[in-house]
């Protein structure tokens, strides 16, 4: 299969890549990884006029931890996420995300800004950065704007980036002293998108929960923030009947579609267990297991 | 649609082809260049028989642009071979016939050799989650996995 034509474009500054999105708006589409996007237009889902090859734009593709931020850069792949030293011995709940995502030759070009901009409710990263409560920055003609992870997600692959904005930087708060996360999927064989997904953040002191994020994936037209469990969670005791309470308050935020990966019954009650899965593991990493 | 100028280091030699923003980086080998080698099997960015190392890096050619290798450096399985001696990896698959119908073992190769190239002595679950963006059809992997481990030994 061939991609429909396209004109392709090749940036070498952000600033160029910005006139080019300004000239095209609509028409056109930001390549980064491409492992989403060619793909899709493989298929004819996507038809963009223009392509913004990104990937020769030089300084995006950090991962680092500044001023109590893990940033991450537009250009950063699955595999320098998965590979980083300062994410495997802080973030484990990337490791989790990133080492489930496709395969191991795909997070060779694919980027985790792209995982986010591609709004794709079956993506992985959107649940693992609502649960960690991250910032998206998008850049555009005026400069950068900030978004709050749980503002990005309009709808089905839209997001509230403008067509002539570039997702820049991802930013995650630095995990405080007693918190861990986790994500967990189900998935029907490796590289498959999840049957259902949770990502959990906990951050606990004495004892107690003090403040909890719970994101799924491909359970709704969207990814799903599961606000009523991260509220019952705060002040609890993380123990096994406060994770089943809050996964049985996750599982009813979610709204799932029937498909050859289950019934939405079948998703609905894996997002129950997952969600449970995940915070028991986000607690053992919080105790320092 | 403009047509674009590329330069692509392919297994050590410049090649140069005037390409459509569309040609994905295999069909520019395959017919373009005429290195067949480089198989196409899903098209869907499933099954890694297109793999190619890209600047060192095994990545599904059927989902790279031609034009995003303009300026880099393409090994295909055609390239392994050096002054006519088979490269340890190679060797290995004809060893412990990590082969039977052939059709994905390039891209098996290709991924196994940047495997070898990080890791001296892998175990099995690391070669096994090496190649797991591979798939093969005839095998069960069990010999694929002793042909990675014989080319570790040899190189």
């Amino acid at each position: 299969m061939i991609p429909p034509p396209f004109d392709y474009h090749a940036p070498k500054s952000l600033p160029d890549a910005l006139a080019l999105l300004g000239q095209f708006g609509d028409e056109a589409k930001i390549l980064s990884g491409g492992q989403s996007l060619l793909p899709m237009m493989k298929l004819r889902f996507a038809q963009p006029a223009h392509l913004v090859d990104i990937g020769r734009i030089p300084g995006l593709d950090y991962i680092k931890e500044e001023g109590g931020v893990l940033k991450i850069g537009a250009l950063a792949r699955e595999a320098g996420l998965e590979a980083s030293e300062v994410v495997r011995s802080r973030y484990p709940i990337l490791v989790d995300t990133a080492s489930v995502i496709a395969d191991p030759l795909v997070r060779n070009l694919a980027t985790v800004a792209g995982n986010l901009a591609h709004g794709d409710p079956a993506n992985d990263h959107p649940a693992t950065m609502l649960a960690l409560g991250a910032e998206v920055v998008a850049t555009g003609p005026k400069g950068a704007r900030t978004i709050p992870i749980a503002q990005f997600f309009t709808g089905l692959f839209t997001t509230a980036l403008a067509p002539n904005e570039v997702l820049t930087e991802i930013r995650i708060p630095a995990p405080p002293p007693g918190s861990g996360g986790a994500y967990v999927k189900l998935e029907r064989k490796v590289g498959d998108f999840a049957t259902a997904g949770a990502a959990a953040f906990l951050v606990v002191k004495g004892g107690v929960i003090e403040r909890a994020g719970i994101g799924l994936t491909n359970v709704g037209p969207t990814p799903i923030k599961a606000t009523e469990a991260e509220k019952f969670l705060a002040g609890k005791k993380p123990d096994e009947a406060t994770f089943a309470e809050a996964g049985r308050l996750a599982a009813a935020a979610t709204k799932p579609g029937a498909d050859r990966r289950g019934s939405a019954e079948y998703k609905k009650d894996m997002a129950r267990v997952l969600t449970v899965r995940a915070l028991r593991k986000a607690a053992q990493r919080a105790g320092g297991k | 649609m403009a047509k674009h100028s590329v330069q692509v280091t392919v297994n050590g030699a410049p090649r140069k082809a005037d390409v459509e923003s569309r040609l994905l980086l295999v069909h520019l080998l395959r017919e373009d260049f005429r290195l067949t080698g480089t198989h196409i099997g899903c098209d869907t960015t499933h099954c890694g028989a297109c793999t190619v190392l890209l600047d060192g890096v095994p990545v599904k050619s059927c989902t790279v642009l031609a034009v995003q290798a303009d300026g880099r450096n393409v090994t295909t399985v055609e390239g392994l071979e050096k002054d006519g001696k088979l490269d340890p990896i190679q060797d290995g698959f004809m060893q412990e016939h990590g082969l039977q119908c052939g059709f994905c073992t390039p891209g098996m190769m290709l991924t196994s050799y940047a495997l070898l190239e990080k890791s001296k002595n892998p175990q099995e679950d690391e070669i096994r989650h090496a190649i797991s963006g591979n798939l093969c059809r005839c095998t069960g992997y069990v010999n694929i996995v002793k042909a990675v481990q014989h080319a570790a030994g040899k190189r």
